[in-house]
């Protein structure tokens, strides 16, 4: 049944790409909402028939080229499918209603829903194919219909300059993974998964290292690892709001996918791999939020808020790996369990957090943070959606990302209980990093939520405002529930999340088995707290309308020192409420001021522009780019436009292709020749 | 929930203790012990106003905060009396449920739209993420000296074997005393007395609100000073019997109280810019408390 369910899941797509034409805008519209629901229903049967009644693993015989295809769905893809699946549905039925305003835009939209579920369709299919060519091919569809869905607002120049960015460095991605299966192919003869694993365990395992280095880095550029992170500042606030969230959400996770996989895979030496990816990891993390803090995009802010929650699944991999070289189960368990966790509970905040910042977008039409303000009075739901995820994100409780964050902190605190002394260090630094990613999130987010939805508008324009119409909420409502229902009763994952553990490492041993059933008690009783907590709250809220009630109650102007005009633009601002964490993070940063000072004795209009910049982009990728672009101009005599000129070039190509290999000949005849004298 | 009344018992005369010391060491008579609760108690009586600009958000903040708080102290051991809540890595709990009080507590400030209140949001904000790592790194020492990871079992287990071990024991103490002190926003950080909204912290997030929601704000300082002044405690009380350690717990509340005092009469406070290097030591102090313990357990190789 799986079989025929994946080929149905597939022919959706394609039989929704021949009636397409046939439709008007709407319908179009219409159609691709339909097709997306019906592919993720079946995506969902298939997962949750995964998870109970085990791995689908049949075979397509394919061609000569590729060798047999391997069709294989084990517990990680299913997760992965249900993660990318629920993301894409809150997204189709958001992005209906956010498109609805480009409606005159018809073969815009069009080319759009196209790719939309071109991306939706290969994303499913990365996750169930097994064969390294038919996957590469798979991506580059996936890699170009997500820059298609990216530049959808192609008319203005700097959409496209991103969608370039991104196009650029997906195919790096890609053709690191080239080497990475060609390696494979070449020593082993077959594009199967599985060959990866017979090649690397019976080499030594600087060969795995190696081979899992090339994968890591082309999965990294794909993720947002730091320093391979600068597509995603640039590509988010680009795209329109329901693609930057399923783009954040599940897009980058194909790259998390990727390195799960390998792992399963590659035999190799996992502590080094772990101290790397830990390393990697909690730079990306710090760095991330570090950077997230000064921006006054709010998508922008978002986007690298993206790179920092990759950090912390980094870690919790990086985690996982540690425990499988040392043989720490509970390592294992925490590690591994917390990534996945965490991927999950990041694609749902995140996307929550993206579609509100959508619903702003079109509220104010700008995504300066600057210029906002007391958004909560025009849009209240997209602004408690927004606290919540907010709140979510921070790894707060009572909602899911504390549960993910606890998991691996729990595993930190055991790892700190090993007694290899580089490990306790490690994880010492690791932990600080984390415990500053939670407080700087916390200031990034207090910042974004506080001045975008709270107090006076701080500019004063009158827009065109929809109204909050109840199919752009409802779709965010149904992430909100799934955000609790993982942040107040984890235990529901746990069956899941074991199953996929037992991948990497069956837990075995009476001990251990208890430890594990220990923590995962903990975790229970964690949402039974949170819950506490919330009724608490409630309770207490309840006690003091009671009391207050009673009494009397005012409502006046907020007090301002005596001055009671109005103080709209005397407000905290985004900048001034990030100014001393600005001036302490300013070595790392790369902030460029443009200010005009006040002069004479009379009052004289003042600005200060603050631009924020990645100084990684700056050391990493722009400097770079200059120096090759000043090596490769001193070459630019060879293109002159004479059509003599470049058949010549053609001659002398062809010519020394066919002469070299005689010279080299000829010359090696000669050394040997030298050699008998 | 012995150390929940306890904690809650102290709460009523902490911050009168505080101000009787300040008054003594400046050469007044002073107020009552009792006499910070009987303001509070008063402001609950009263009724309030509210700023035109705020929302529910403004309403449930200090509502949330107090619960948060009363959530951190259910998590804290008496000794070998666990809390009401007692689990493996609680303190990450702990640390949390705190968090999203002063979350809310800062969004509550910018709710105002005032331009002062801002200023005390967006350095409670930075200074609480100052103080994090500090009490992190200290817990995870403790968990590694005593090889557990709750609360409870970590306190019980706490026994001082060398004297290295006493030394790192008055170390966490003065890194606790510290935080509390920056958490509060006291003095070497902040002044609550300064009569400058532009040097405030904690004080200048709460400039709109009244009446019963300022009452609740105020004891939940209260609370959180003997929170940590429990947590102090907790480090001497060990396996001690009941009869002991209720005392014990009294004298020590009483001594951090006092300390706070004399910490508030002579010293000055800070510039604000100098804060963070301030919060800085206790990180680093707090690291030094763990190459101790892993001295202790001859972890190094």
């Amino acid at each position: 049944m799986e079989k025929s369910l994946i080929e149905i899941f597939n022919l959706v797509a394609i039989l929704a790409f021949v009636i397409l034409p046939f439709l008007k805008t709407k319908g179009r519209g219409i159609l691709a909402l339909t097709v997306i629901t019906i592919q993720v229903i079946i995506s969902s049967v298939l997962a949750s028939s995964v998870f109970s009644n085990g791995i689908v693993d049949y075979n397509y015989p394919g061609s000569f080229v590729t060798g047999i295809i391997p069709i294989r769905i084990d517990y990680l893809s299913a997760w992965f499918m249900i993660l990318i699946s629920f993301t894409f549905l809150t997204g189709a039925w958001y992005g209906m209603q956010y498109m609805k305003q480009y409606i005159n835009q018809g073969d815009n939209i069009t080319l759009h829903i196209v790719a939309f579920i071109l991306v939706f369709t290969t994303l499913i299919d990365i996750c169930t194919v097994q064969n390294g060519l038919v996957i590469l091919i798979i991506w580059e569809v996936m890699a170009l219909s997500s820059f298609v869905v990216i530049i959808f607002e192609h008319s203005k120049r700097e959409t496209l300059k991103a969608g370039i960015n991104f196009l650029i460095q997906s195919h790096i991605c890609i053709l690191l993974l080239t080497l990475g299966f060609m390696w494979a192919k070449v020593k082993t003869g077959s594009f199967d998964f599985e060959a990866i694993t017979t090649y690397t365990s019976a080499q030594p395992a600087m060969t795995g290292m190696g081979i899992f280095l090339i994968f890591f880095l082309g999965f990294a550029i794909k993720a947002g690892f730091v320093p391979f992170h600068t597509w995603l500042p640039l590509a988010h606030p680009a795209a329109p709001s329901h693609i930057s969230g399923i783009m954040s959400g599940v897009i980058i996770k194909i790259g998390i996918y990727g390195m799960l996989r390998m792992l399963l895979l590659i035999r190799t030496d996992m502590i080094g791999i772990g101290y790397f990816l830990v390393t990697i990891s909690v730079i990306t993390g710090v760095y991330g939020v570090m950077l997230a803090i000064v921006q006054h995009n709010l998508k922008k802010l978002l986007a690298y808020h993206s790179i920092e929650n990759i950090g912390i699944i980094g870690i919790g991999i990086g985690l996982g790996c540690l425990g499988l070289g040392y043989g720490n189960q509970l390592l294992v368990v925490c590690g591994f369990g917390g990534a996945l966790l965490h991927t999950l509970n990041h694609s749902l905040f995140k996307s929550l957090l993206f579609y509100t910042a959508g619903n702003v977008y079109q509220t104010v039409h700008t995504m300066d943070l600057e210029a906002m303000g007391g958004l909560l009075k025009k849009i209240p739901h997209s602004g408690y959606l927004f606290l919540i995820g907010s709140l979510a994100i921070c790894g707060l409780p009572p909602f899911n990302g504390f549960i993910s964050e606890f998991f691996i902190y729990n595993g930190l605190i055991n790892g700190l209980l090993s007694n290899q002394y580089l490990l306790i260090l490690f994880i010492l630094f690791t932990i600080l990093g984390l415990v500053l990613i939670g407080g700087l999130a916390m200031i990034c987010f207090t910042k974004a939520f506080g001045i975008v939805f709270l107090g006076t508008p701080r500019e004063k324009k009158h827009h065109h405002t929809l109204p909050e119409s109840a199919l752009r909420i409802v779709p965010l409502y149904f992430i909100v529930i799934a955000i609790l229902v993982i942040g107040l009763f984890p235990v529901l994952l746990n069956p899941m999340l074991q199953k996929i553990i037992q991948l990497y490492q069956p837990i075995v041993g009476y001990q251990t088995n208890i430890q594990i059933d220990g923590l995962l008690g903990t975790l229970t009783l964690v949402g039974w707290y949170s819950l506490v907590f919330i009724l608490l709250m409630a309770l207490f809220y309840m006690i003091r309308h009671l009391v207050t009630s009673r009494r009397s109650c005012e409502e006046d102007t907020t007090w301002g020192c005596g001055y009671v005009g109005e103080a709209d633009k005397a407000q905290y601002s985004a900048s001034s409420f990030i100014r001393t964490y600005r001036k302490l993070a300013e070595p790392v940063l790369d902030i460029h001021q443009d200010r005009t000072d006040p002069h004479g004795l009379y009052p004289v209009k003042i600005s200060l522009v603050t631009h924020p910049y990645d100084k990684a982009e700056k050391w990493l990728i722009d400097k770079p780019l200059h120096l090759i672009k000043r090596l490769l101009n001193s070459f630019r005599f060879l293109q002159n436009g004479n059509i003599q000129a470049y058949i010549l070039y053609g001659f002398i190509f062809v010519g020394s292709a066919i002469l070299l290999p005689i010279l080299i000949d000829r010359i090696v005849l000669l050394i040997q020749y030298f050699n008998q004298l | 929930m012995i150390s929940f009344l306890l904690i809650i018992l102290a709460s009523l005369f902490f911050m009168g203790l505080v101000v009787r010391t300040k008054s003594i060491a400046s050469g007044r008579k002073g107020p009552g012990v009792f006499q910070p609760m009987k303001d509070i108690i008063r402001l609950w009586k009263k009724g309030s106003v509210y700023s035109k600009t705020t929302s529910f958000i403004f309403q449930i903040a200090p509502t949330a905060y107090f619960t948060s708080v009363i959530m951190a102290i259910l998590m804290i051991p008496h000794g070998n009396n666990p809390g009401l809540i007692s689990f493996d890595g609680d303190f990450v709990f702990f640390a949390y449920v705190l968090t999203f009080g002063k979350f809310l507590m800062i969004i509550s400030a910018l709710d105002t739209g005032s331009s002062f209140e801002g200023m005390g949001a967006s350095r409670e904000a930075l200074f609480s993420m100052l103080v994090e790592p500090a009490f992190f790194i200290l817990m995870g020492s403790f968990a590694l000296l005593t090889g557990h990871t709750s609360f409870h079992s970590i306190f019980s287990m706490l026994h001082y074997g060398s004297n290295i071990s006493y030394m790192l024991g008055v170390l966490a103490s003065i890194v606790f005393v510290l935080i509390a002190m920056i958490e509060n926003s006291r003095m070497p950080v902040d002044d609550p007395k300064t009569h400058l909204e532009l040097t405030m912290i904690h004080e200048v997030m709460i400039l709109d609100n009244s009446g019963f929601d300022l009452g609740l704000i105020m004891f939940t300082t209260h609370l959180k000073f003997a929170m940590y002044g429990a947590m102090i405690s907790n480090f001497f009380i060990g396996m001690l019997p009941l009869e002991i350690s209720i005392p014990l717990f009294f004298v020590i509340q009483a001594g951090f109280a006092i300390t706070v005092g004399l910490i508030e009469s002579f010293m000055a406070r800070f510039r604000m810019g100098h804060n963070p290097q301030f919060i800085f030591i206790l990180t680093s102090v707090s690291l030094l408390i763990f190459f101790g313990v892993l001295l202790v357990l001859g972890k190094f190789m």
